[in-house]
């Protein structure tokens, strides 16, 4: 048997969400921290994000995603907080018992919090089954991204991208600077699923088509991709006969959504939400396992970095809560929502806990209002000259406004 | 100079690596020309990885005789060549009186073939066996199972190489001459002397033939879809899951699990001309998720992860259109060859089978001495992901690349892929890696692992990123460097 190494807080995942909740745990006294990374250095999926654009929320400054990483790096190193890389998590158990594997050999902690900070992965062309061939040539926008901005490696000459994801927006650009011209982006909403700034400053600067309810239908080439078939889609997303357009290229970007990474957060039971593929939390962000935390894009997928980081800090300050006292109060009121908007972060709260309620629309809408209702009386409302799917919606909603346990409805009017 | 052979087999699919292997028992120079850059390019990398019992197949027929062998075989074979294998039966499951009549049918056809231990079940029994199945009772098989295709061929390839046989890939046939009691061989890289050919060329079998100088073959080129759904879904399917088949014996969309935990919907049937046409395509797209889930209630769309197809050979009746039987024969009008055609469905269980017939034919014309040195036992690579921890603690203290994970869905370590990089028969392509050893097989397709997995062949093969091919020859994946 592997000696088990005893910690306070084992944290899985070392970028935004994971740096962020050591640097938090350490500041609100907790001391025993280990953060375990399976890459060769700290930073996450940060590290590939060369552009600008992160930091204005959390820093009040722009910054790229490297150097908004490391300014939590230093912290983590200034507090002398371990952390180890090239180390893989295999297994995590509900009594918080962390497998790890890397060079040096099994690892085995035993954690009195355990923080899920795994951030997420991209949806695959399989996921959405497009249809065609399976030439090389085809590449996630994430995917992309790392091979040119970390392997100094190019993909490709001629490129058209699908979804309007915000990373392939930023692919769609720093192709464009590489001298790759790229032909068009597709997306198969009548919306775009990523940010307006976006829009404007990845594809209206460089001239790049964007088309709204459009997708692929068909992939062509044996070796190499040589094209794809772009329709036009109905209303319930069906292409369009007779609308087919073919483009010739010999790269295919794509950038059609994320996916909270769960995998390991399912080993140990923690439950999932079905609509975010997050765990499910209360407004500590603890899971259904008592002293297991999740924070950042593992918990729910966020469209800037620091929201990620704002999210994973006040987790942080209940789980240091949770380690001092060996338990919180229970939540015993549940979120329910209508079917105009997607989801709500957290599922569960309590009446005397102020929480920072985080949710997104199903549709674009105009001049609405985002209702909270308790047995039929409101309790506060939030009114927005427009809420789009793209951008998450997050309202502060303070203590004691609950009188019952009966459900919190989040409405949108 | 040629290089000349005693016996040349065409194609290094399933059925011509086991060929290869089969022959290599002998003292014979043996080579396989392959116009692919790996093993199991084809049909033999693109089917549903079954098993087959052989009950559906025509009494006495090549088919059924092959399968009902090869499946009886199948333990020790997976065991001397280290092929992940499990016999987890087959119910074919039957809604109304047709069906039942339909089961029966091929219960007796079963029997009569020789597969052993067939019956018919009650749905409750059904509910026990396989609580996903749907349906009213199913016939039961319990020599049905389950492999790898991939590492299959591969195996077979790689131990005939290591007794002996030589693999050139990239190789494809373009005429075939006899010349004096040698054969040459026409290739897209030079010529080669032999006095034996076999055709294994599966899709491509008939022009072969013809080029042999063997007309009158026609193969119907039945297109057969698939989606691959998540190990989360395999968790519920313990067990192949058919319907009942059809008045022509052919199956419907199933269910059928992987060895290694996936689960895998499909095939439907569409006549393609073009067989090279692995289209996935928006009608059979469509028309799996309905069919698929009659036979499987965890048919959603949360668990799908990838798309492929396979073409079925099959050698057809011109005039009728009636499928015919495997065909092995050695012909008068080509001496010294060996023709396989019409090599379909169950050609994976029938491979080793077909290979001896096709062995006993050479035989009957020359002695064959046996080759002393054949060791009929090949190693795969150790799969770190399914070691006690023991072992797994003691795999990483002597090469510490097994703590590397590279690829996270299917927990594959950098020891693996470079094991998989130094494969005995030279593959250098991507596919080729993903193929030996499940390297972007998971969820995230390759999201994680992929730019790991270039990383680590640029380093291995000291070769630059220009150099590598995803899958087929002609298909780099890089332009070059971003900057010089």
């Amino acid at each position: 048997m592997t000696a088990v190494i005893k910690k306070d807080a084992v944290i899985i995942g070392g970028g935004s969400a994971g740096l962020a909740a050591a640097a938090a745990l350490k500041k609100h006294g907790i001391e025993d921290i280990v953060i375990l990374e399976r890459e060769k250095q700290l930073g996450g999926i940060l590290r590939q994000c060369i552009h600008e654009g992160f930091g204005l929320s959390r820093f009040h400054e722009v910054l790229s995603g490297p150097e908004y990483a490391q300014r939590f790096i230093d912290i983590v190193r200034k507090f002398q907080i371990a952390y180890v890389t090239g180390t893989t998590v295999l297994d995590i158990t509900p009594q918080k018992l962390v497998t790890a594997v890397s060079r040096e050999g099994l690892l085995t902690y035993e954690a009195k919090a355990v923080i899920l900070a795994m951030g997420c992965r991209e949806r695959t062309r399989g996921a959405i089954s497009i249809p065609g061939t399976r030439p090389a040539g085809i590449y996630n926008a994430g995917v992309a991204q790392s091979y040119i901005n970390l392997h100094n490696t190019m993909i490709g000459k001629e490129a058209v991208i699908l979804g309007s994801g915000d990373i392939g927006m930023i692919m769609a650009r720093r192709l464009t600077l590489e001298g790759v011209k790229v032909k068009a982006v597709f997306e198969v909403q009548p919306y775009p699923s990523g940010l307006q700034r976006n829009i404007e400053q990845c594809l209206n600067d460089y001239d790049i088509p964007l088309y709204l309810s459009h997708t692929i239908t068909d992939i062509k080439g044996r070796a190499r991709l040589e094209g794809v078939t772009v329709s036009r889609v109905d209303a319930h997303m069906q292409p369009i006969a007779g609308t087919e357009k073919e483009y010739e290229c010999d790269t295919l970007i794509l950038s059609v959504g994320l996916i909270p990474e769960n995998e390991l957060s399912l080993s140990c039971g923690v439950a999932l939400d079905p609509r975010t593929k997050g765990a499910v939390v209360d407004a500590y962000y603890q899971t259904n396992v008592k002293g297991i935390f999740a924070a950042g894009n593992v918990l729910q997928v966020h469209d800037l970095v620091d929201f990620v980081s704002l999210e994973a800090e006040r987790m942080a300050g209940y789980a240091a809560e949770y380690i001092h006292k060996g338990c919180l109060p229970v939540c015993d009121i549940p979120l329910i929502t209508d079917g105009n908007i997607g989801y709500t972060v957290p599922q569960r709260v309590r009446s005397d806990e102020a929480f920072k309620l985080s949710l997104r629309v199903k549709q674009p809408c105009h001049d609405c209002e985002i209702v909270l209702k308790q047995a039929q009386r409101v309790l506060q409302s939030v009114k927005l000259k427009k809420a789009i799917p793209a951008e998450m919606i997050q309202i502060d909603v303070p203590a004691g406004n609950m009188e019952s346990t009966d459900a919190l409805e989040v409405l949108l009017q | 100079m040629e290089n000349i052979y005693d016996v040349l087999i065409i194609g290094a699919g399933v059925v011509g690596s086991a060929v290869a292997r089969e022959f290599s028992r002998y003292e014979l120079h043996i080579a396989v020309l392959e116009k692919e850059l790996d093993v199991c390019m084809e049909t033999s990398g693109r089917n549903t990885g079954v098993l087959h019992g052989g009950f559906t197949y025509k009494l006495g027929s090549l088919k059924a005789q092959c399968c009902v062998e090869g499946n009886r075989e199948f333990d020790r074979v997976a065991q001397e060549l280290d092929v992940p294998f499990k016999r987890t039966g087959k119910v074919v499951v039957g809604f109304d009186e047709k069906d039942m009549q339909s089961l029966l049918k091929y219960k007796r056809n079963g029997e009569a073939n020789g597969v052993q231990g067939l019956e018919i079940i009650d749905k409750a029994r059904l509910q026990e066996m396989a609580p996903s199945a749907g349906g009213e009772f199913a016939m039961y098989s319990p020599a049905s199972g389950m492999l790898n295709p991939f590492v299959y061929t591969v195996a077979l390839a790689e131990n005939a190489a290591q007794n002996g046989v030589h693999f050139y890939f990239d190789h494809e046939v373009t005429g075939i001459r006899r010349h004096e009691g040698l054969y040459s061989i026409q290739t897209n890289q030079g010529r080669f002397c032999t006095r034996w050919v076999v055709n294994c060329a599966g899709l491509n079998s008939v022009q072969v033939s013809e080029m042999l100088g063997i007309g009158g073959y026609t193969l119907g080129g039945f297109k057969g879809e698939y989606f691959v759904l998540d190990k989360k879904a395999g968790k519920e399917l313990n067990m192949l899951i058919y319907p009942a088949p059809g008045p022509n014996g052919g199956f419907a969309t199933h269910a059928t699990p992987t060895v290694d935990g996936n689960v895998l919907i499909g095939p439907d049937s569409r006549l393609v001309d073009d067989f090279e046409d692995y289209r996935a395509t928006p009608e059979s797209l469509k028309q799996l998720v309905l069919d698929g889930k009659k036979m499987f209630k965890y048919m959603k769309r949360e668990y799908f992860i990838r798309n492929f197809s396979g073409i079925r050979p099959k050698l057809i009746n011109k005039d009728t259109k009636e499928i015919l039987d495997f065909v092995v024969e050695a012909r008068k009008e080509a001496p010294n060859s060996i023709n396989l055609v019409g090599i379909e469905s169950p050609g994976l269980t029938s491979a080793l089978p077909l290979a001896r017939r096709a062995v006993a034919l050479m035989r009957e014309q020359e002695k064959l001495l046996p080759n002393r040195s054949f060791n009929p036992r090949r190693r795969g690579i150790l799969c770190f992901a399914e070691q006690s921890e023991e072992k797994k603690k003691a795999l990483i203290k002597e090469n510490p690349d097994y703590g590397e994970i590279v690829c996270r869905c299917e927990t594959v370590t950098r020891a693996e892929i470079v094991q998989a990089i130094r494969n005995p028969l030279g593959v250098r392509s991507l596919i080729g890696i993903k193929n030996r050893t499940r390297a972007m097989m998971g969820r995230c397709q390759g999201g994680y692992c992929e730019t790991r997995l270039v990383e680590i062949m640029e380093e291995e093969l000291q070769e630059s990123e220009k150099e590598i091919v995803y899958g087929r020859k002609g298909g780099k994946m890089f332009t070059g460097k971003v900057r010089a």
